[in-house]
């Protein structure tokens, strides 16, 4: 090939060489480029807004939306982190993500582990048992949850979200990693038992180790999924709002500053819940993106 | 792998299958059994009325006026978020195809792919609040926009004319990000020798984006209509937190309609889980019918 290739400037193999597109210009490439810019635009903007506005006074922010502060007023994220309980409520979403990642992923990776990897009577019934919950709205089973989660004594306790997030979250992710652990190969597993490898020391020594990059993939998806939780909170911790989630305490502070009309309170609230996460995504965007993408898919 | 393997399974498979017993099955199994009763929430009688409440929900024209908006939604959405993630993937991914590599993406692709997926990492919450700012009729950004070119803007969300295509355009906003990159992602698997013998016959970027392209995404345009489709039917936090359903039900959809029902004002279980056990068979049906609908001959290229 390469030999071959010398003569036509035209049919060289350019595929890495090619030096940047020649006149890649013109109305096609400018129309293209036109439409990007503005849904970039469009989806940067908002988020934008409300950064800017976070530093407004109410003034500022009911005079002239399109304005810029006329100074960086960080008492508004103060007040917002303090008297609003922003912080509060950030440490309560920290605390049991924390507890729900961590039992989702064990679990998760366990049972995967077994259906994936070992034959036994029932295991194609276990296994769309648990794969089936995919399929259904979490919204069938609301009714009778908020009922099993306080007749379990765990209504409006973190225990209890954390044990529901991971129950909700464990269809997923034993599909997924059932699907990952088959693709690991069987020669290392049987070369380890060989060597006289228990079965347990197997799995957290070789498997465990060897799925990292499903692990780590399935891991990004739940957490923000769990991050994100709304309607679970929602039902199951009613009343005391010192253990409210994140995302409930957004809720209530939207409905709260609008009665009092501390807009730059709730622009402030709102920049504190937003800016770790997109710093966060904009520092691990390719594992997000395509851990989110392999994740919604099948 | 013969002797001591059982002990592994026990160990685990039971605490998972335990729990995912407990908070996941036994619910849904009990939503159906509570379906048939005329349970009043927290008192403790429940009487077996069969198939009443059915019967009750059909003539309910609440219950209709939220079915009908979610059928909006199940047109709309999926084919307007498709469309622009199909327009915008291709732009990103083989927009600037004047190259003799055949397809490249234009520049700053990356940068794009980037902003695009914002929506998708932050929680419905945060979006919900954010758009209600931007919607307020008074120092929201539309109408401060609108205002400045000498138009007085309505009061979006609190008009019943706009309010539910207002949730709708949210909706869209927050959820083309992720296709874009979906289908860019199934557009890099694309051997790159196709588009290079499609150039060669001439074919112009529409053709090929409408013969070669989109016919080798099917399968992944599919997926994305059934995820999109069951997103139409729940979009409940959303129209929830945005509107709650108002002004005058006009932006009122099923799942609301159902959490209402239970967790409203009177707690109607029996007939809140009767609005969830139809809502169960309306998705199932969906998909159902997408999977039907997109099937076609499935395209190998590997």
């Amino acid at each position: 090939m390469t030999v071959l290739d010398r003569a036509p400037a035209g049919a060289a193999p350019a595929r890495k060489t090619d030096p940047a597109p020649r006149r890649e210009t013109g109305v096609a490439n400018a129309f293209s480029h036109g439409f990007l810019l503005l849904w970039g635009l469009l989806t940067a903007f908002p988020l934008l807004w409300v950064l800017v506005s976070s530093f407004k006074s109410d003034a500022e922010i009911l005079g002239d939306p399109w304005g810029l502060p006329s100074a960086l007023r960080f008492e508004n994220w103060a007040r917002a982190w303090t008297e609003a309980n922003i912080g509060q409520y950030f440490l309560n979403s920290t605390i049991v993500v924390a507890g729900s990642l961590t039992l989702t992923m064990f679990f998760g990776a366990t049972a995967a582990y077994v259906f994936a990897r070992y034959d036994f009577r029932g295991r194609q019934i276990a296994y769309y048992l648990f794969v089936g919950g995919m399929m259904f709205p979490v919204f069938l089973a609301l009714v009778p949850l908020f009922f099993v989660v306080r007749n379990a004594g765990l209504f409006g306790t973190w225990t209890g979200l954390i044990l529901v997030y991971a129950a909700y979250s464990l269809p997923f992710t034993v599909f997924f990693l059932t699907a990952f652990f088959r693709t690991l190969p069987t020669s290392v597993a049987e070369a380890a038992l060989i060597d006289g490898c228990g079965h347990f020391r197997l799995f957290f020594r070789v498997m465990l180790p060897m799925a990292r990059p499903g692990l780590i993939s399935i891991a990004i998806f739940n957490f923000l999924s769990h991050w994100n939780q709304f309607i679970l909170p929602q039902v199951l911790m009613q009343g005391d709002d010192s253990k409210w989630v994140l995302a409930q305490g957004l809720a209530a502070l939207a409905i709260n500053q609008g009665y009092e009309g501390d807009y730059s309170g709730l622009f402030a609230g709102l920049t504190l819940a937003m800016l770790p996460v997109l710093v966060v995504y904009v520092a691990f965007q390719r594992q997000i993106q395509s851990g989110l993408t392999a994740g919604q898919l099948k | 792998m013969r002797h001591g393997k059982y002990p592994l399974i026990v160990t685990f498979l039971v605490p998972p299958l335990l729990l995912y017993g407990i908070f996941v099955l036994s619910p849904y199994l009990q939503a159906f059994q509570i379906s048939t009763t005329n349970w009043l929430g927290y008192s403790a009688e429940a009487d077996f009325v069969g198939l009443e409440n059915f019967a009750t929900l059909l003539r309910d024209g609440y219950v209709w006026n939220a079915i009908k908006n979610n059928a909006i939604l199940l047109l709309v959405l999926p084919l307007v978020t498709i469309g622009l993630g199909l327009f915008f993937a291709t732009m990103l991914n083989m927009g600037g195809r004047r190259g003799r590599a055949g397809v490249v993406g234009v520049t700053g692709t990356a940068a794009y792919r980037l902003i695009y997926f914002f929506p998708q990492v932050l929680s419905v919450v945060i979006i919900a609040i954010i758009w209600r700012e931007v919607y307020h009729p008074n120092n929201g950004l539309l109408n401060a926009s609108l205002g400045a070119l000498g138009i007085n803007g309505p009061s979006w969300l609190g008009d019943p004319r706009f309010a539910f295509w207002c949730v709708l355009a949210v909706l869209i906003w927050s959820n083309v990000g992720f296709y874009v990159v979906l289908f860019g992602a199934a557009m890099q698997a694309i051997p790159r020798d196709i588009y290079e013998a499609v150039m060669l016959d001439g074919a112009s970027r529409f053709v090929t984006l409408f013969k070669v392209t989109i016919p080798l995404l099917w399968d992944t345009v599919q997926v994305a209509w059934i995820y999109l489709a069951i997103a139409a039917l729940d979009g409940f936090i959303l129209v929830q937190l945005m509107t709650n359903g108002g002004p005058n039900f006009s932006s009122d959809v099923i799942g609301l309609r159902m959490y209402d029902t239970a967790f409203g004002s009177e707690t109607k279980f029996g007939y809140a889980s009767a609005i969830g056990v139809v809502m169960f068979f309306l998705t199932l049906s969906v998909a159902v019918l997408a999977l039907r609908a997109a099937r076609r001959d499935r395209i190998e290229y590997s």
